[in-house]
């Protein structure tokens, strides 16, 4: 699970279920420590998902041969 | 004319009459539908009726295809067209090239009709309403490329959750061609799986402009897709057959682009919430820990942990030194008893009396001589007194009469 990169939606529940379970508190200290750490981790990672998020929009056509092409996308008419 | 003439030229005749008249040539006509039938061919005939009369009809397939409602029998329709005979039969015809339901406006009518008939087939059900992402990686724009609906759905996709990126496939959203390109463009969007949800849509405009979200081939195209749709079209009140279809109906384009995404606040103050709640939590299993601790230093033996030790060295003290006087006493007790024995022993001891002259005789085999018939005169006999033994001859033997017994 550390080496796979959690998308916002994965951590955000891993983060609520860490939370849940330290509020529980019927884990070992090394647990609760452990489950700290990593629900800090996750928070920080959330907040820098958000704070570096830039919209990447883009266009999506067929061209003649049929295929897929991506393109930046630029609003017509401006 | 008093030539006769074949049925051919007679109809070819009254055909060119008609056909000459400036009225017969585009009339408008109010009916009953009776008798619709759609051919192979794509043609569609039906015969048109009231109340003392009928007119037999036809409406070829290019002018079918205009159609946006499907005639049925009974309905009140106007119709225009021209009229000409068919040769074949000699019967005229009314060749329409238009028809529209009498009464209501024919968009109006055609929409009540395929919501109707969408509806009885089941595909408005709540059930199929697929749930949307709850945070979207990928979203598709099946819209128009230019104007201001699509700058609007980016401006607020990107402010509230810039996390998602736009995939925006261009399609004509009025005009002929637009229903297909917006069905094209949702199919493509299925089969290369390239977003987790899709908003299609368009900016407001008549009903006539915003018709495309009304083809009965977009609301099917919407509702087989396996990616969520939201439909934005138009302004708040205007309401449309996408509308119906999709997942979820958006009022405009910027409310779907509100409802296809969460707003990066929200989560914010929820990540916010969560920190506080990681800190308190973690701090609360601390303190915990360290109030248990608090608590087991004030036990007596983490307070002097050498003072269960010295009682222990205490008791065993006091039973070493019980072990040690049960242990004299017994000693002492043996000692008095073997005293006592010894006592008795040496009083009994027949060498004790041998001080006091009394003396013990031997044979020579070692046997103590007790009586006289032991010894024959000229035995030689050992004589134990106190200090020695002193050997002597028997001489002679004289029972006392006292000694009888003993």
């Amino acid at each position: 699970m550390a080496e796979k990169k959690l998308t916002f939606e994965q951590s955000m529940s891993r983060l609520e279920e860490i939370v849940a379970q330290l509020e529980r508190g019927d884990h070992p200290l090394e647990d609760s420590l452990s489950l700290y750490e990593e629900g800090a981790k996750l928070m920080k990672q959330c907040v820098t998902m958000l704070d570096r998020a830039e919209q990447k929009v883009r266009k999506l056509q067929l061209d003649e041969n049929g295929t897929l092409t991506e393109t930046v996308f630029v609003p017509e008419g401006e | 004319m008093t030539e006769p003439i074949s049925v051919t030229a007679l109809n070819q005749y009254v055909k060119g009459l008609l056909d000459r008249d400036r009225l017969l040539s585009q009339v408008l006509v109010r009916s009953e539908i009776s008798n619709y039938k759609v051919y192979p061919s794509g043609h569609h005939y039906f015969t048109l009726k009231d109340a003392e009369s009928s007119v037999r009809c036809v409406m070829f397939r290019r002018e079918a295809a205009r159609l946006r409602f499907r005639p049925e029998n009974g309905m009140k329709v106007v119709v225009s067209g021209r009229v000409t005979v068919f040769p074949r039969d000699g019967a005229y015809q009314l060749y329409c090239n238009q028809m529209v339901p009498d009464g209501v406006g024919e968009l109006a009518f055609a929409f009540e009709q395929l919501k109707n008939r969408l509806h009885r087939e089941g595909l408005f059900d709540p059930a199929r309403k697929k749930p949307l992402p709850a945070f979207p990686d990928t979203i598709a724009l099946v819209t128009s490329p230019a104007g201001a609906a699509v700058r609007d759905m980016i401006r607020i996709l990107g402010a509230r959750w810039p996390l998602a990126k736009v995939l925006v496939i261009p399609v004509r959203v009025q005009g002929v061609e637009a229903p297909e390109e917006i069905c094209q463009a949702l199919d493509l969007v299925n089969a290369a799986d390239m977003a987790d949800l899709i908003i299609t849509g368009r900016g407001g405009g008549s009903m006539e402009d915003l018709w495309a979200f009304n083809e009965e081939e977009v609301a099917r195209a919407i509702c087989r897709s396996r990616i969520p749709v939201i439909s934005a079209v138009g302004h708040e009140p205007d309401v449309t057959i996408a509308d119906f279809a999709a997942d979820v109906r958006a009022s405009t384009p910027s409310n779907g682009a509100e409802l296809a995404v969460p707003h990066q606040q929200d989560l914010r103050d929820r990540l916010a919430h969560l920190s506080v709640r990681l800190e308190q939590g973690m701090e609360r299993e601390l303190r915990h820990r360290r109030e248990r601790l608090d608590r087991l230093k004030t036990s007596p033996f983490l307070q002097s942990p050498l003072r269960t030790i010295q009682e222990k060295r205490l008791l065993l003290d006091y039973q070493q030194q019980r072990l040690v006087r049960g242990m004299a006493t017994c000693l002492s007790g043996y000692q008095q008893t073997v005293g006592r024995l010894a006592a008795s022993l040496e009083a009994l001891s027949p060498f004790k009396v041998l001080g006091r002259g009394y003396a013990i005789t031997k044979k020579q085999d070692g046997v103590v001589v007790s009586a006289i018939r032991q010894v024959k005169v000229g035995d030689t006999l050992s004589v134990q007194v106190s200090d020695g033994t002193i050997t002597c001859t028997a001489t002679g033997k004289e029972k006392h009469r006292w000694r009888k017994k003993s």
